[in-house]
């Protein structure tokens, strides 16, 4: 027991006399949250949007209106002609096309429902994401506007049947647990998670690894220290200081950012703690597997990129195929992830995300366990 | 009383034989060495007895404990000193000394007395990184760091590869003293100057024993007739020799070439005139007397000639 205490009094004298350990442990989790959060938001504006109104009416050009005043989208071009949009959207002058066909407001009037009265619209699809919203934006204007016509437009009668042609179904919304679709609530505590997980996993896997690159352990292999008093004296310091950036993280993301905290902060710290054994534990694994810090740093890599993308962070687990689904069930980030989220968003307490405890403490004691057998066998 | 028994030990890693059923018994209190060149298997050696590695074959027993069974027990009392320095480069002189005193669960002060003259020596460096230490000043630290704990077996695994000479004669009077406070050394090296420092030798080479004595009985074992010869173009002279008919072996060894022929009886004279023959000129020829190196080679070449004869 005394022994774990003399390799962690050693431990943290190599950590902080590391000139750039300082830096790594107070600076970066400010620059990742405030650069991260800011970059990192998938609120789309400005997008370059081609408007040709061949109709030229009242209602076309209060439907032209509607969408460049909106914030979403910017006029940035009056192609006269579809092959004129094309060309636009291939140099870039435009992200978005919208055709009003001739006799829009023709067709609305005299009802003539079976004359084609379609709106075109081409979008630019190289970033998914981009064309995809503008879809979305585009579509809840003329909604609104197909809607307004009715309401507004008293020199038109619509027969209550004609009313369901054009009005379709309303739809009315609102986001619980982040009401104004703020990103940087939803984003944030992602960012949090994936800086403790960076310090867990890589700090673990190098600083073992280091040693025997050095060749320092077997200088200490050969003292009566026992294998779990020297890793248990390793990995604690690094669990210490995970612990204190996740708490450091936490303060930023609340005071600085203004994240909400709903919950109990408490209920992510004593899961952040687990996590953190969890993530020591890969790290731990990582460095038996490895000779030097070089493999470590790039099997570390090869796995955290694959976590923190299959960890709903950027993209929703839900719109992911059948099959990546069941491999994210093997990702601890995920389950940290939500939880965050959970607990300061929504405010879940330790009952409601019982089974993600149970989950992480599993991955936690295979982890270790296994990184301990490896051990063993590679070493006496 | 032997405080090492290793017993027909081998060791391969994948295709490569390492050690090749090894033999050796150490005495209680002497400095063994273990003398070979480089990749003959010393390290490896070591390493089986410091309870590092284990071996594939045989059993080895240091200060009377099995090193895979009763390992706890040996790195109690063992002090090991690795090849490459291995202490904490970023942790100063008195950090690494305190560190593993402390492991030991022993401190500084206890054994103050065992390592104050190594100590002493770098003790105005204490509050120095290891890392920043000149290259004998690490390796005095790292012996003391091996020794803090008062050890009965030192192994040092070649502690004076790449010091300059004045420290090597100095490390080598540390090594008598602590033999006389009853320390077992066992260490290994591959200058062979350094034999006649050793109670007794064994010679390594690719991974087998070639011979175990004291440095004198492996000396006054030597009972070729030994030649230097010295020329204008050694190189020449090598390649004649080469072809001589009653060559027995022949080896450059500093500016000389040293020669030892077939025969039992012959004259010196016969060979010089050959040489001459040959177009040698300025040809020094004398009889020698053997040092642990010509004994070295000596092993050597009789077993490779053995070898092909085979």
């Amino acid at each position: 027991m005394k022994n774990i205490l003399f390799i962690i009094e050693k431990e943290f004298k190599q950590i902080f006399r590391n000139k750039a350990m300082l830096p790594i442990i107070f600076v970066m989790p400010i620059i990742q949250l405030f650069l991260l959060s800011n970059a990192a938001t998938f609120d789309i504006r400005n997008l370059k949007i081609g408007i040709n109104d061949n109709d030229k009416s009242t209602l076309s050009k209060e439907l032209f209106r509607k969408i460049a005043s909106s914030n979403y989208f910017v006029l940035t071009s009056i192609p006269k002609s579809i092959s004129e949009a094309e060309t636009e959207l291939d140099i870039g002058k435009i992200d978005i096309y919208l055709e009003i066909p001739p006799n829009f407001e023709k067709n609305i009037i005299n009802k003539n429902i079976d004359n084609d009265n379609t709106i075109y619209m081409l979008f630019n699809a190289i970033d998914g994401t981009k064309a995809g919203l503008g879809n979305f934006y585009l579509q809840s204007i003329i909604g609104d506007f197909s809607g307004s016509i009715i309401k507004y437009n008293k020199s038109i009668y619509f027969s209550p049947e004609e009313m369901i042609v054009f009005k379709n179904i309303g739809i009315t919304y609102s986001n619980w647990y982040n009401p104004e679709l703020n990103y940087n609530n939803f984003m944030l505590p992602g960012i949090l998670v994936l800086l403790v997980t960076m310090i867990g996993t890589f700090l673990s896997a190098m600083n073992i690894v280091r040693e025997k690159e050095i060749g320092t352990i077997d200088q200490i292999n050969v003292t009566p220290i026992k294998k779990y008093e020297f890793i248990i004296g390793k990995l604690m310091p690094l669990l210490i200081i995970g612990t204190f950036e996740l708490i450091f993280g936490m303060f930023i993301a609340v005071i600085i950012f203004k994240v909400p905290l709903v919950g109990n902060g408490l209920v992510i710290l004593s899961f952040g703690i687990i996590y953190l054994i969890a993530c020591l534990g890969l790290g731990f694994l990582i460095s038996t597997t490895t000779d030097n810090q070089q493999q470590a740093m790039f099997i570390s890599w090869f796995i955290l990129v694959i976590f923190i993308l299959l960890s709903g962070l950027f993209t929703p687990i839900e719109s992911m195929p059948e099959w990546v689904k069941y491999i994210t069930i093997f990702n601890p980030v995920k389950y940290f992830i939500e939880v965050v989220r959970l607990v300061m968003l929504k405010g879940s307490g330790f009952g409601d995300i019982g089974r993600h405890f149970l989950i992480i403490s599993v991955f936690a004691i295979s982890l270790n366990s296994l990184a301990v057998m490896r051990y063993k066998k590679t070493n006496i | 009383m032997y405080d090492i028994e290793i017993k027909n030990i081998s060791k391969q890693y994948g295709d490569v034989i390492a050690l090749n059923n090894i033999n050796i018994q150490v005495r209680k209190g002497e400095i063994f060495g273990l003398i070979g060149p480089d990749g003959a298997g010393k390290t490896t050696l070591i390493r089986l007895i410091a309870t590092l590695l284990v071996q594939n074959k045989g059993e080895i027993k240091a200060l009377g404990y099995d090193t895979i069974s009763q390992f706890q027990e040996i790195r109690n009392k063992l002090g090991y000193m690795p090849g490459r320095f291995s202490l904490y480069q970023d942790l100063s002189v008195i950090e690494n000394l305190e560190l593993f005193a402390s492991i030991f669960g022993t401190t500084v002060e206890e054994n103050y007395n065992l390592i104050k003259d190594i100590y002493s020596q770098i003790e105005p460096f204490k509050n120095r990184p290891a890392g920043k230490l000149s290259g004998g000043m690490k390796q005095k630290l790292a012996l003391s760091c091996a020794l803090i704990h008062k050890p009965e077996l030192l192994l040092l695994d070649e502690p004076t590869t790449g010091v300059d000479p004045v420290s090597r004669k100095e490390f080598w009077e540390m090594l008598s003293k602590l033999k006389n406070m009853g320390i077992t050394i066992f260490v290994s090296t591959p200058y062979m100057d350094e034999a006649s420092r050793c109670d007794r030798i064994a010679f390594i080479q690719a991974g087998e024993i070639l011979d175990i004595a004291t440095p004198d009985e492996i000396i006054s074992n030597f009972d070729d007739k030994l030649i230097a010869v010295k020329s204008d173009n050694k190189y020449k002279t090598l390649q004649d020799l080469k072809t001589l008919n009653t060559l027995r072996y022949v080896y450059p060894s500093g500016e000389y070439i040293h020669y030892v022929d077939s025969r039992k009886e012959y004259s010196i004279s016969g060979i010089m005139e050959i040489l001459e023959q040959k177009g040698n000129t300025n040809i020094e020829l004398k009889l020698i007397e053997p040092n642990i190196e010509d004994c070295f080679m000596k092993e050597m070449m009789v077993r490779a000639n053995e070898r092909i004869i085979h």
